[in-house]
């Protein structure tokens, strides 16, 4: 099929505009394309990205739009509480709404210690950036020598477009500039500034998790998230993070007691919640203390009502800390449940044994793997060769790199 | 439907015993494929449309298929509005202690409603199918409630209708453990395994996590004959894939020979 191609295979410089081709591919998919989401390529189900690009890995390729990621915290609250800045990080990045929703901290407290996104290429929203030709600045073109024939090609993406990245890197030693902060849009809910209703509203669901939940559905039936609202304008995805639901300072005595008189209170919020994320263009990420939840019968049922859900089980604090064994990671991920939406069986990862590592530039989820010791005396591998070994891609390489003890 | 799990029942779509109560529990497990197998081998057509797979929307459309979606209706329950225009069906939301009599409404109005006797002949008998009693549970229904209803289903489907029921009832805790951790959903388990005909309890294996082998099903029949009860107990193997679940005797897998 002979399309019109103007000039792809001139390498003049005479070509002044800045694409490549005028072919236009034309879509006649009816998915509509909101900024910061993917086609899943297993399921066609609309994927976000959660901010933390292993985990996206480990959740089949991102967190699907209208599903909730439950969290279960590390014993200090560190790891998760990353985990969750990164997700709203990247949704201020990708330009989604976001949902904060915190007993504890006031939400403007969390959303100020969001990391920085390391911005190579991403777009950061300023007002009517015109696309920068490529035959404006003559001077440049001594800037490249050797790959001179990219240089008719576009350095930065236009302001105007997304970016169009699907998962980004932050820096954690850097909170995010208050500019692009700003540009997003936030909704909060802090729940010592909602005064409790005198009226009980249902009998098994504790009043801060009726007003979370009253006021999650105002959100999404204002902006305009309802699956069913008109398509007027265009759609955008909603983030919400809800922070340490189930602790006693949302009114719960889930984690004070053997046999608390609430037992059914965050799990009809966790259905209705549900309710609420299947009919709109929302995603959710719930943590939970599951560390102070005696009853593993209730945290199964609390898994099993949401649809992901991983746990963290960090070494701060515990003997692990000082083992030789763990110590080029924080702490151990569990991925408890992975949802088969639209197909019978759920891709859970191949390994069970999964470790991750804040780094400053990465929260990185590696295969917890050590190589065969085959050295003569029994010395602890040097950690080059560690680091090597575990990544996340390799299936099941040893450390073969060179055992310099090994001579017959 | 997947074949081999007919076989295994000696079922097929135009033979199966009616008047059964059918059902799925797991362990530690997921269940909700069998599920799956059920809902199209009850909803089967003729031979052309089984090759070509069953298509829930058109079952939907001509009547075959009537859809309970406790989820969507619970929201009108949950955040009570001004104008509370769902259905009654999930009004045992407000006050789980009262029970699931209005739950229990729905069925048995689908069953005596005369829309159904227009097509009443072209179909088999009614099939109720309940995906998750446990999600009942914990929505704060006491066991009894579910049991009753249950109880009902069984009494209104089975025996008056001669038609089939299949529930889910899923499970957390180990089945060693006794302290009471889990006591609702084990006492649900036993109460359901008593009243119904055939069993299919989906558990993860003993020996571990298998990527090739996803579990054990273990099938159960008990019929009534003469005096006393009999039961027969199958134990598979099974794997899951895209288009169906494969079942095989146990160390008969074929990532093993």
């Amino acid at each position: 099929m002979a399309a019109p191609m103007s000039g792809v295979g001139e390498a003049s410089a005479e070509r002044s505009s800045f694409n490549a081709t005028s072919f236009q591919k034309k879509t006649r998919s009816r998915l509509i394309s909101i900024p910061g989401t993917r086609p899943s390529v297993q399921n066609g189900q609309l994927l976000v990205s959660t901010g933390v690009t292993s985990l996206d890995y480990l959740l089949g390729g991102g967190l699907a739009v209208g599903t909730v990621l439950l969290i279960e915290e590390d014993r200090y609250d560190s790891y998760s509480r990353m985990i969750l800045k990164y997700f709203l990080a990247e949704g201020v990045v990708c330009r989604h709404e976001l949902f904060v929703a915190a007993a504890q901290d006031n939400p403007d407290d969390i959303l100020q210690e969001l990391p920085a996104p390391i911005l190579d290429d991403v777009a950061i929203h300023k007002p009517v950036e015109q696309p920068r030709l490529s035959c404006e600045p003559q001077d440049s073109m001594d800037a490249m020598k050797i790959a001179w024939r990219y240089q008719n090609l576009p350095k930065v993406q236009s302001a105007l477009a997304s970016s169009s990245r699907f998962g980004h890197y932050y820096d954690v030693s850097k909170t995010m500039e208050p500019e692009i902060r700003q540009a997003a849009k936030c909704h909060r809910f802090y729940l010592p500034e909602h005064p409790t209703q005198s009226s009980p509203t249902h009998s098994t669901m504790l009043e801060s998790y009726s007003a979370l939940l009253k006021s999650l559905q105002e959100v999404i039936h204002r902006e305009g998230f309802d699956v069913a609202a008109p398509m007027t304008k265009s759609r955008n995805i909603l983030r919400i993070g809800l922070h340490s639901l189930g602790s006693a300072l949302w009114g719960d005595d889930l984690c004070c007691h053997d046999n608390p008189k609430n037992v059914h209170a965050l799990t009809s919020f966790l259905y209705g919640l549900r309710a609420l994320l299947r009919s709109s263009l929302s995603v959710a990420v719930v943590t939970v203390p599951s560390h102070l939840i005696q009853d593993r019968a209730l945290m199964g049922s609390i898994t099993r009502l949401c649809d992901n859900a991983i746990a963290l089980e960090s070494f701060k604090g515990s003997e692990r800390e000082t083992n030789p064994l763990y110590k080029d990671y924080h702490g151990l991920l569990h991925v408890r449940q992975v949802p088969h939406l639209n197909c019978l069986a759920s891709k859970l990862p191949d390994h069970k044994d999964l470790a991750f590592k804040l780094k400053r530039k990465q929260f990185s989820i590696e295969r917890l793997h050590l190589p065969p010791d085959l050295s003569e005396t029994v010395s602890r591998v040097s950690r080059g060769e560690l680091a090597g070994a575990a990544t996340m891609a390799s299936g099941c390489s040893s450390g073969t790199s060179g055992n310099k003890h090994l001579d017959f | 439907m997947f074949a081999e799990l007919s076989s295994i029942l000696n079922a097929s779509p135009d033979s199966f015993t009616q008047g059964e109560f059918v059902l799925v529990s797991d362990r530690q497990s997921d269940a909700s494929f069998l599920i799956h197998h059920f809902l199209s081998f009850y909803l089967r057509g003729d031979a052309v449309s089984q090759r070509l797979g069953v298509s829930l929307a058109q079952a939907k459309e001509k009547g075959q298929l009537v859809f309970l979606e406790g989820l969507k209706e619970s929201l009108s329950v949950l955040i009570p509005q001004d104008t509370n225009t769902g259905s009654k069906a999930m009004d045992f939301l407000r006050d789980p202690a009262v029970g699931l009599k209005s739950l229990y409404e729905f069925p048995s109005s689908v069953s005596s409603s005369g829309s159904r006797a227009e097509g009443a002949e072209e179909w088999g008998p009614l099939v109720l199918l309940v995906d998750d009693l446990s999600v009942l549970l914990s929505l704060g229904v006491s066991v009894g409630a579910v049991l009753d209803f249950s109880h009902y289903c069984r009494a209104t489907v089975c025996s008056e209708l001669q038609g089939n029921v299949v529930m889910l009832a899923r499970c957390d805790g180990e089945e060693e453990e006794g302290d009471g951790d889990d006591e609702g959903s084990e006492t649900l388990l036993k109460g359901l395994t008593h009243q119904c005909s055939l069993t299919l309890h989906v558990q993860g294996l003993p020996t571990g996590f298998c990527r090739d082998i996803h579990g054990q099903v273990e099938v159960c029949w008990r019929r009534r004959q003469g005096d006393g009860q009999s039961t027969q107990k199958k134990l598979f193997q099974y794997k899951v894939h895209d288009k169906g679940a494969s079942f095989f005797a146990p160390g008969t897998s074929s990532a093993v020979l």
